[in-house]
C-alpha cells in the first residue's frame, strides 16, 4: 500500500500543498517587516553616503533625519526633472526601483536625485544612485557629491553576493572612505570617473583614482564600470545643476 | 559518501533492536550519538562532507557563526520532520521528500533573516540557500532520521549540527585572524589584533591575503584533520 503508484502521487501532492502553504504563510506574514527593512535600508545608505549614521540604534531616528534633511526628485537623461511616468502616476524618488530601471536603455531610465541639507537653506550634497553588476551578482552605491557637484563627499556601497571578506569589503568603512575627497571632473572639465586601482596598498594614487582591496579585482571592475556608466547619464543634470548655482 | 552511510544505518539498525524500553534520556548510547560527530565521527573532518559552506563563509566569525546556527536549525528540525513522517514516507520518493522538507526549512531561515536581521542576510546571502545543498544535512535523514525514533533524531541532528558548527568556527576564527588581522567583528567582542599589535611596535602589520581567499580555508581545514587524525588515530580505508 506504501509503495502504489496512487499512494505516492497522493502523498507528493499532500507534501506539496502543505510545505507551499507553510511557505506562503510566512512570506506574506513576513512581508510588511521585510519592506519596511528595505526602505530603512535605502533611507540608511543614502544618508549613510553623508554623515555617519552608525552610532544611531533606533530605526525611527533614522526616518526622523531622513524626512528632515533630504529632499529628492526624479531627472531623465537629458537632466530635466520628471513627476510623473508614461502612465501619469506620480513618481517617487525613494520608490524608483534602480535595479528594474537599470535593466531599460539609458535614455528611458529615470534617475533620482537626493539633496541632502544640513541647515536650512541651499544644498549640501547632492546623492545618486548606481547600479552595476560586481562578479557573483549585483552591485550599487549611493555616492555623494558636495555643491561643487565634482568632489565626492561619501559614498555607500552595497551588493547582494560578493565574497565575504573580499568583495563584500566594499561595505566597509574603511575602503568606502578612500573615495571621499577624489573628484569626477578632470582639470580640462571633462568627465573622468574614479578608478579603484587593482592591488592594496597602492602610493602616488591621482585624484581621479582610490586603492583597491586585494583578492577582489573583479568587484572593482563591477564597481568602477557602474560609476563610469551612472556618471555619465547623470552628467546632463550635473552641468545644468552646476550652471545654475553659479 | 555511499559507504560511509551504509555504515552508519547499519549501526542505527542494530542500535534501535537492542534499545532497551524505558532508556533514560542521557543514556550512554545517546549520548554517544550527540558527542560522536563532535570528534570521531565529525561531519567535516572524518566524513569530509559540507566542505563547500566551510570554505566559503569561514572568512570573518560573525557570518560563520550565524550560518552555524542557521545550519543546526535546519538539521535538527529536518531530521525531527524526517522522523516523524519515516512511517509514511513512501520510500521510492524519499529522498525528494527529504529534499522538499530541508528546502522548506532552510527558505524560512532566509525569509526570517531578511525580515529581522536585514544586514546579516545581505552577506550571507546566497549561502543560506545553499545549505539545502549541504551532504551533511541530508546524508543525517537518509542514514540516521529514516530509521530512528525523533528524540534520538533530534540528539543526532544536534550532535552533526554543533560538529559542523565547531570546525568552521575554528576555521573563521583563524581566517579572520590572518586575513583581517582582527578578531570577532561586528560582535561586542570585536578585537583590531594586528592594529593592537602594530601600534605597539610602532608598525603596520600586513595581513595574509591567503587566508581570505577558499585556499586558506583548505590549508586550515587540512590543518585541523592532521591534528584530529594523529590524535585519534584515524586513518582512512
Amino acid at each position: 500500500m506504501r509503495q502504489s503508484n496512487l499512494y505516492v502521487i497522493l502523498f507528493a501532492i499532500g507534501l506539496t500543498v502543505v510545505f507551499g502553504g507553510a511557505l506562503s504563510l510566512t512570506s506574506v506574514g513576513l512581508k510588511p517587516l521585510q519592506d519596511k527593512q528595505v526602505e530603512l535600508d535605502t533611507k540608511k545608505k543614502i544618508l549613510g553616503a553623508v554623515m555617519d549614521i552608525s552610532t544611531i540604534e533606533d530605526p525611527n531616528e533614522i526616518l526622523r533625519i531622513y524626512s528632515e534633511k533630504v529632499k529628492s526628485m526624479v531627472v531623465d537623461i537629458n537632466g530635466n526633472e520628471v513627476t510623473t511616468d508614461e502612465k501619469g502616476n506620480p513618481i517617487v524618488a525613494e520608490k524608483v526601483n534602480i535595479q528594474k530601471n537599470s535593466k531599460l536603455d539609458a535614455k528611458d531610465r529615470v534617475y533620482p536625485v537626493f539633496m541632502f541639507s544640513s541647515g536650512s537653506e541651499g544644498v549640501d550634497a547632492y546623492i545618486f544612485p548606481t547600479f552595476g553588476s560586481g562578479l557573483w551578482d549585483w552591485i550599487s552605491s549611493y555616492v555623494a557629491f558636495g555643491p561643487d557637484l565634482n568632489t565626492v563627499k561619501g559614498i555607500a556601497f552595497d551588493h547582494k553576493s560578493e565574497t565575504p571578506g573580499l568583495g563584500a569589503r566594499i561595505t566597509e568603512e574603511n575602503v568606502q572612505n578612500r573615495y571621499v575627497g577624489k573628484e569626477i571632473y578632470n582639470d580640462q572639465g571633462e568627465l573622468v570617473s574614479i578608478t579603484m586601482v587593482k592591488g592594496e596598498g597602492n602610493t602616488g594614487l591621482s585624484e581621479h583614482q582610490v586603492d583597491g582591496m586585494s583578492g577582489a579585482t573583479m568587484t572593482a571592475k563591477g564597481v568602477n564600470a557602474m560609476l563610469e556608466k551612472y556618471l555619465e547619464c547623470y552628467s546632463a543634470f550635473i552641468e545644468k545643476t552646476k550652471s545654475q548655482n553659479s | 559518501m555511499s559507504t560511509e552511510i551504509a555504515e552508519v544505518s547499519e549501526e542505527s539498525a542494530v542500535a534501535l533492536k537492542t534499545k532497551e524500553p524505558a532508556e533514560p534520556l542521557l543514556s550512554k548510547r545517546r549520548r554517544r550519538i550527540v558527542s560522536d560527530p563532535l570528534n570521531e565521527d565529525n561531519p567535516i573532518t572524518v566524513q569530509v562532507l559540507g566542505i563547500c559552506s566551510a570554505l566559503a563563509v569561514t572568512v570573518q566569525f560573525k557570518p560563520t557563526m550565524i550560518m552555524s546556527i542557521a545550519v543546526i536549525f535546519v538539521i535538527v528540525f529536518s531530521n525531527l520532520i524526517t522522523s516523524l513522517m519515516r512511517n509514511i514516507i513512501p520510500n521510492r520518493i524519499r529522498i525528494i521528500v527529504q529534499l522538499a522538507i530541508i528546502a522548506t526549512l532552510v527558505t524560512l531561515v532566509s525569509e526570517v533573516l531578511k525580515a529581522y536581521s536585514y544586514d546579516m542576510y545581505k552577506i550571507l546571502g546566497a549561502y543560506v540557500g545553499l545549505i539545502i545543498t549541504n551532504c551533511i544535512v541530508m546524508g543525517r535523514l537518509e542514514a540516521f532520521a529514516m530509521a530512528n525514533k525523533p528524540y534520538d533524531s533530534i540528539l543526532d541532528g544536534f550532535g552533526s549540527g554543533f560538529g559542523y558548527a565547531w570546525i568552521i568556527l575554528v576555521v573563521a576564527f583563524f581566517r579572520e585572524l590572518f586575513g583581517g588581522g582582527t578578531v570577532f567583528v561586528g560582535t561586542p567582542l570585536e578585537f583590531d589584533v594586528y592594529g593592537s599589535i602594530g601600534n605597539l611596535l610602532g608598525t603596520t602589520l600586513q595581513t595574509n591575503g591567503l587566508m581570505v581567499d577558499s585556499i586558506g580555508a583548505f590549508i586550515l581545514l587540512g590543518m585541523i584533520i592532521w591534528i584530529q587524525r594523529s590524535k585519534n588515530g584515524y586513518v582512512e580505508h
